[in-house]
């Protein structure tokens, strides 16, 4: 029996032995006509050993050399991308460093450098003209550290303070809240996905892609009828049940593998432990990614607050900063630099996530 | 045989019955699931958009009669309104293309054999964490009329301009825009560029295609659907950038800058309603379209790809 069996192989080199056998019987008969040919055309060079292995030695050579201009290429090919990646990155980190460095400037200091500036900013533009002979630069280095401008900040006056804890208490509830609202919204459209279900996503995500120019009239609209226009409700409550991350976290949870499910259906979870013990921890890093996001977008919110909040007092930092003049430019810059610790530790701390949650959440 | 069928029968309907009261238990668990963003969404969102659509048909808040499409045609007769939507467009048109291609080009040289990639993309995501507000006396040092960039071009005998205060003004906000975004966009390329089959990369060097024939024959199918998730980002960004044109100029900009928002808040600030409104629902409109084309879009490419 085994003998007889042939295995693919077999068949392989059976059949392709076959398909050369007959080529080689007229073999020898155009061999022989081609070799008659080249003897009338071409002089058989016959090589000494010394000659061929001259002929090696350059051959080697030629690659050796190739070879190096390959790697003299790449070389500058690398240095180029280096020098372009450092031109990147000092145009992406100056303004920031600038303004780190530029609050420890004493406020006389500000003014002496930057007067020119900002007062052509307060006054008229045609005014503003009149200031030709100054001419101010980036000042990097402060002559002389200074810390008074902090303390008039923190302690001398108290709006800065209060418009921070206003940020502060817009931006949080709505982060939480959010992610609350989206990580179950986003379990029940990746777990259930009928054909209406599938056109209510798409209307959200229609919802997430309309600008704020859009969605802040009905905002506005429904804030007045429940009474709550110029309270923070106003900003919280729409913040909350944004669609942004409810689209994300979906496009995440459908990643995850259905035999995990599956799995833990057949141990007899339900749904809510398969959401809190499978689906939550395997996008723990999307959440976060998430999370950070919505800070700074929310930390950074001018068109929400200018809209649904009269008061002055209940803006946040945001807006306000905005509203400077020329004569508290002295304390502007720390006031500045305090604006973008909250969202820079936050970077320093979950950077790692950030980065791999916006790389996910392109891939389809 | 017959008590055998009808057991089979009865078998097969209490499946049947089994299934769909399973499914409706489903719908009913997943609804639940849906709820609190559901309410939310049309409590705040979709329920007042009726509303909205509503009023924009009628004379105004408080006089409810009906006037057709008198209230759209009043806003696109509007002088405000039409050099705000061009603005807007043209500033989408200039700065979504040159935010998906600076990004690609900033991903593909992190994708390269430089060292030091993670602390470049570090330091270029980093803009996007700052708050505008922040850097704003940053960019107004830099930008206004006495400011320190006409200091510099100054000593190469180039007069002073007038940056925010002219037709510069586009050129200086579509900085800020590419300064703020690019690093998000390059994150997302550079995962895209790393998720490229490996194998196909290195046979086609093999064959002798240089990295640029690599690049558009290879790597490019691939990141179509990247691309077009990049650009739908940077569209939704580029009508976020009234926050930088806002804390930089105020109010009333210079012509050339004059965003949509500053039309909504000038119509919020009168409480012209009927204006208001006719207008949200004409850019929700135009919103639609233009996110249908890009859709379309996509999808024709991605079939291309695929064949």
């Amino acid at each position: 029996m085994k003998k007889n069996e042939i295995t693919p192989l077999q068949t392989l080199t059976k059949d392709t032995g076959a398909k050369n056998q007959s080529p080689s019987v007229r073999e020898p008969d155009t061999h022989a006509s081609i070799r008659e040919v080249h003897a009338n055309e071409i002089e058989i060079v016959r090589l000494s050993d010394e000659e061929l292995a001259k002929l090696h030695e350059k051959g080697r050579s030629d690659a050796r050399r190739r070879a190096k201009v390959r790697t003299v290429r790449e070389k500058i090919f690398v240095t180029l991308g280096v020098i372009l990646a450092v031109v990147v990155a000092i145009f992406a980190l100056m303004p920031i460093v600038l303004t780190i460095l530029d609050s420890f400037m004493s406020t006389d200091e500000i003014k002496t450098n930057y007067s020119a500036v900002f007062n052509s900013l307060s006054s008229a533009s045609s005014e503003s003209k009149v200031y030709l002979s100054s001419t101010p630069k980036l000042k990097m280095i402060p002559d002389m550290v200074s810390f008074s401008q902090y303390k008039t900040l923190l302690f001398l006056s108290p709006t800065y303070l209060l418009k921070f804890w206003n940020s502060v208490a817009l931006v949080v509830p709505i982060v939480f809240g959010q992610i609350m609202v989206a990580c179950l919204a986003s379990y029940s459209f990746s777990r259930y996905r009928r054909k209406r279900r599938e056109v209510l996503f798409f209307s959200y995500v229609i919802l997430m892609l309309m600008p704020f120019q859009v969605t802040l009239v009905p905002n506005y609209l429904i804030a007045n009828k429940l009474n709550i226009y110029n309270t923070w409700w106003s900003i919280i409550l729409p913040g909350v049940f944004s669609t942004f991350s409810v689209f994300l976290l979906t496009k995440y949870m459908r990643q995850i593998p259905s035999s995990y499910i599956e799995a833990a259906k057949l141990d007899g979870a339900n749904e809510w432990q398969i959401f809190t013990r499978i689906s939550l921890p395997m996008c723990k890093s999307a959440v976060f990614a998430m999370a950070i996001l919505l800070f700074i977008d929310y930390w950074n919110m001018v068109e929400q607050p200018l809209i649904l909040l009269e008061d002055a007092s209940k803006q946040p930092l945001s807006v306000f900063l905005s509203q400077i003049n020329a004569s508290e430019v002295g304390i502007a810059f720390a006031a500045s630099f305090i604006f973008m610790i909250p969202p820079l530790l936050i970077f320093l701390y979950g950077e790692q996530y950030l980065v791999e949650g916006i790389s996910r959440s392109g891939i389809k | 045989m017959a008590t055998n069928d009808f057991n089979a029968d009865e078998i097969r309907k209490r499946k049947l019955r089994g299934k769909r009261r399973k499914s409706i238990r489903e719908w009913f668990v997943f609804t639940g699931y849906l709820t609190p963003s559901l309410l939310g969404v049309l409590l705040f969102f979709f329920g007042p958009m009726l509303i909205v659509l509503v009023q924009s048909f009628q004379r105004s808040s408080t006089n409810t009669e009906f006037v057709g499409l008198k209230n759209y045609e009043t806003v696109m007769n509007n002088q405000a309104f039409q050099s705000a939507a061009k603005n807007t467009l043209i500033f989408a048109g200039l700065a979504v293309p040159l935010a998906v291609l600076l990004s690609l080009f900033l991903a593909l040289l992190l994708s390269s054999k430089i060292p030091g990639k993670s602390v470049f993309r570090s330091i270029m995501l980093n803009p996007m964490m700052v708050p505008v507000a922040s850097i704003v006396l940053i960019w107004q040092v830099m930008f206004s009329y006495n400011g320190a960039l006409n200091t510099y071009l100054g000593w190469f005998g180039v007069d002073k301009i007038d940056w925010m205060k002219s037709y510069w003004s586009r050129f200086v906000i579509l900085i800020l825009f590419l300064w703020k975004n690019l690093g998000y966009n390059m994150v997302l390329f550079i995962s895209a560029i790393a998720a490229v089959p490996q194998e196909q990369l290195e046979s086609a060097k093999m064959d002798g295609a240089n990295a640029v024939k690599r690049f558009f024959s290879i790597k490019l199918p691939y990141l179509w659907p990247t691309i077009f998730f990049v650009g739908i980002m940077s569209l939704i960004n580029s009508f976020k950038i009234f926050r930088e044109v806002y804390l930089l100029s105020g109010d009333y900009p210079v012509d050339e800058i004059y965003m949509l928002q500053h039309f909504m808040n000038n119509m919020f600030s009168h409480l012209d309603n009927a204006k208001l409104t006719a207008a949200a629902i004409i850019m929700c409109i135009a919103m639609i379209i233009i996110v249908g084309i890009l859709f379309i879009a996509e999808y024709r490419l991605g079939k291309d790809t695929e064949e």
